[in-house]
């Protein structure tokens, strides 16, 4: 194990030998963390590495088979998770545990109302929502509003308000980034350093390193339920170090290169005019056989919408999407996936798999009416061609029979992508086909992409990781507002210049 | 895991088997797990029921006529749980089935003892009787799926309307049915055994194959297990969805025409409260009210555990009052007997 700790200050929480067994799999087998108040402490680790585990063992909601858990020195237990509460640990959730129904105010004071004789003390209540939400600097959101009519970000100010009116010295935040836009990610970290100024500690959990770089002090590794690196310095510790402890093998954080499109490749996709009114509009492009075409934008600027359009689970205002010489009647995702289209959606579990359905019939979901004889399954087919995929795209663990529920984030986008190989599409649209997903199965996803487009496939992809979309794709749109403003070839553009057509964008 | 893995063929079993990673084996051992659990649990329930029935009835429980009795009860109610398993699995839930019965039944015995030419074929009544069932179910499906009705409430007003309907046709009347045809054939026997618990068995036995073996079975479990996903992978959601409402209505339709059989008179009141025995019995059954997983043989044997009940009880002389209260806790067991299995099999996965 490295350690790294110069000063040697003393912490406000450790977690020592933790040791968690469910049946079947040892989720964590000798946890170390030591938490300093005042500091962002990383928690870097592949999907299925523990980190899930371990903050449900923080938070109460899990208990440790062994080990130690010391807040300010002194071993403590966590029976359930108000006693978590009680003790200064708030966690807020990847799913953010946010009551739509229910005022700001309400949610901040969920559990913990404040009440005398049973009668709700809605003026104290109120006045110290907005003292919080003022200590976060957002002093704009209105404690009287309605949860549910606020964005992600608002969200997730709302549940670090309820950690705070808890008087939590440690916030464990899961994934606070994945749903928000660059900007609300600067807002957040703004709310995360005035945090730690005031000696709040927070663990906060990545998959994206840049991130970690920026605004973490230190950082913890975990694998296979161990502590590979406790404590490492952010400030001295290089990226291909972190993916090093994480993966145990040195994987390239870097998507392969391709040869050019043929020039007398056909188009496959052509686009015109397509229009979902207040949403986007005027938005035409095509895709060659074995072209890689991506569409980047920040969250909101239409970009998954204009993807869902062409595939048709949205019916178009204007416009017409041909694949071939077949024009897709709007609206109709049947049709689409006729012609030979496939989608990989943004949310995976909610809208890609039925995630108590075995992986093989998760796989064959578009193809199972196809191998039927007279509306007659043929799961013997069924099974063999999950099979070949599942082998091909390695997805672990490789039973079929299994629960896509039980597989981690990575090896369900396989899954989804292997759905529509059996099918043998010929046009691909993968939303953030790399959220969620750790950095060795990331890797994994950038090479298949790049190997069916070298078969031939027509690929538009969207990612709000703008570097991605300039690796993967031969041709990037730049979506603003609901526009394209600007088309071009990958080679003749770099991030800045992507960002700064996107500020634009929203500027005009 | 759902309910084929018990029924495969032998073959292609003992291949699958081998290819599986230690892992699954050793996850689908366990006694209680999966569909062969699951069923195990209400096989012991219904020979525990029949024990009880052997020992406070002894040979009046026991008689060849006895059991007949009990499938023959069980049979309408049966029928319609077979519809309400699909609907349930593909997350929708059905209250008119009881009032389309009521009606179906009204509307085939008008047929037949006024309009119907004494020339005509009694078939024409139960062609009548399943039309009314299918296209009640076609009216709910429609409301459900493209007029985004939530089911709950569209069911609930095809259950008033069905029965209020029912009322008007048949005048408050009973009408008592005498074309012989028909009553020789579903009051008859075949081998000894009722009409009535044949329909039941070949409802059933067709309702295994379509929701186990055929692309409707698959289309419904995926749009029970997750709309969104089935609808982005192609299905039609919306038109399957409507089809379950309509199969649902043409097995309220069935029974509707078994009821006649049965009772020989077609009433408004035929029906009454039998969407709540087809909700209790697919539940207990062990399909997921949440949609996404469904089993036919469960609903058999939920439909078989109540109707033994009803007849244990009936033999002991005991109250109608005291067997709703019996139905109350079986019911609350089951449900909290699986969800204490379906969460001991998702930790361990």
């Amino acid at each position: 194990m490295v350690t790294d700790d110069p000063q040697g200050t003393a912490a406000l929480l450790e977690m020592r030998g933790i040791v968690k067994q469910f049946p079947g799999a040892r989720a964590l087998d000798g946890v170390e963390l030591d938490v300093r108040a005042g500091e962002v402490h990383c928690l870097l680790g592949q999907n299925g590495a523990g980190k899930s585990t371990l903050i449900k063992v923080l938070a109460g909601a899990h208990q440790p088979d062994e080990g130690q858990i010391l807040l300010d020195g002194e071993p403590v237990t966590i029976p359930h998770p108000v006693a978590g509460l009680r003790l200064g640990i708030a966690t807020m959730y990847q799913e953010l545990d946010v009551v739509d129904g229910l005022s700001v105010t309400e949610n901040v004071f969920l559990g913990h109302e404040l009440a005398t004789g049973g009668f709700s003390q809605r003026r104290a209540a109120t006045r110290r929502t907005r003292t919080l939400l003022a200590r976060l600097g957002h002093s704009g959101i209105s404690p009287h509003r309605e949860v549910g009519t606020l964005s992600a970000a608002g969200k997730q100010i709302v549940s670090m308000a309820r950690a705070l009116s808890h008087d939590a010295r440690v916030i464990v935040m899961d994934e606070p980034s994945a749903v928000l836009d660059s900007e609300e990610v600067a807002n957040l970290f703004r709310v995360v350093r005035d945090l730690t100024s005031q000696g709040v500690a927070v663990v906060y959990i990545s998959h994206r390193l840049e991130e970690i770089r920026q605004i973490g002090d230190r950082i913890t590794v975990l694998k296979d339920g161990r502590t590979v690196a406790s404590g490492l310095a952010v400030a001295s510790t290089t990226t291909a170090e972190l993916i090093r402890l994480m993966t145990g093998r040195n994987v390239e954080y870097a998507i392969p290169r391709r040869p050019p499109v043929r020039e007398d490749a056909a188009t496959v996709v052509r686009v015109q005019g397509l229009e979902l009114r207040g949403v986007f509009q005027d938005v035409s492009f095509d895709v060659r056989a074995g072209e890689v075409v991506g569409l980047a934008g920040l969250v909101g600027s239409g970009r998954s919408e204009i993807l869902e359009t062409v595939f048709g689970a949205r019916r178009a205002t204007g416009g017409s999407v041909q694949v071939g010489d077949r024009t897709l009647r709007p609206g109709s995702v049947s049709d689409a996936v006729r012609a030979g289209v496939g989608l990989c959606p943004e949310e995976r579990k909610s809208q890609g798999l039925i995630l108590d359905e075995p992986v093989y019939r998760n796989i064959t979901l578009s193809t199972f009416a196809r191998t039927a004889r007279g509306g007659f399954l043929d799961e013997a087919a069924e099974r063999r061609a999950a099979g070949e995929q599942i082998e091909a795209l390695d997805v672990r663990p490789g039973d079929p029979e299994r629960a896509a529920r039980t597989l981690s984030g990575g090896n369900q986008q396989k899954v989804l992508l292997a759905r529509w190989l059996v099918h043998g599409c010929r046009v691909l649209l993968l939303d953030e086909p790399t959220r969620g997903v750790d950095v060795g199965a990331r890797a994994e996803i950038y090479a298949l992409v790049a190997a069916l487009a070298a078969q031939g496939a027509a690929v538009v992809v969207v990612s709000s990781e703008i570097e991605e979309v300039l690796g993967l794709a031969d041709r990037v749109l730049v979506v603003s507002e609901g526009r394209v403003v600007h088309e071009g070839p990958t080679s003749a553009i770099d991030e800045h210049r992507v960002l700064d057509l996107v500020m634009e964008g929203s500027a005009a | 895991m759902s309910e084929q893995d018990v029924t495969i063929p032998a073959a292609d079993e003992s291949a699958r088997v081998e290819k599986e990673a230690p892992a699954a084996r050793e996850r689908r051992s366990g006694l209680l797990h999966g569909a062969a659990g699951r069923n195990l649990g209400l096989v012991i329930a219904l020979a525990v029921l029949c024990l009880v029935g052997v020992i406070t009835a002894g040979d009046r429980f026991v008689g060849t006529a006895n059991i007949l009795t009990i499938l023959r009860l069980a049979a309408v109610t049966g029928v319609l749980s077979i519809g309400m398993t699909f609907v349930i699995t593909g997350a929708g839930i059905d209250l008119s089935v009881g009032s389309v019965l009521g009606l179906s039944s009204v509307w085939a015995s008008t047929v037949a003892t006024q309009t119907m030419a004494q020339d005509t074929h009694w078939i024409v009544m139960v062609g009548c009787a399943l039309l009314v069932g299918l296209g009640a179910g076609i009216v709910n499906g429609v409301l459900i799926a493209y007029g985004k009705v939530v089911a709950f409430i569209a069911t609930l007003a095809m259950m008033v309307s069905a029965r209020g309907l029912a009322e008007i046709i048949a005048n408050r009347q009973t009408q008592v049915v005498e074309v012989q045809g028909f009553l020789d054939f579903f009051s008859g026997s075949f081998l000894g055994v009722p009409a009535l618990v044949w329909i039941f068995a070949v409802v059933s036995v067709i309702g295994w194959v379509l929701l186990n073996r055929t692309t409707f079975g698959r289309r419904t479990v995926a749009v029970g297990g997750n709309p969104e996903a089935a609808r982005l992978a192609g299905i039609n959601v919306k038109r399957h969805t409507m089809y379950l409402y309509a199969l649902a209505g043409l097995a309220a339709g069935i029974g509707g025409v078994m009821m006649l059989g049965r009772t020989t008179a077609g009433s408004s009141t035929n029906g009454q409260f039998y969407e709540l025995d087809a909700i209790a019995a697919v539940v207990v059954g062990g399909t997921l009210l949440a949609g996404g997983r469904g089993t036919i043989v469960g609903t058999v044997l939920g439909v078989l555990i109540f109707s033994t009940l009803t007849n244990v009880f009936t033999q002991n002389n005991l109250s109608i009052s005291a067997q709703a209260v019996a139905k109350g806790v079986i019911i609350v067991v089951a449900v909290l007997l699986q969800q204490r299995i379906a969460e001991r099999s998702r930790a361990g996965t």
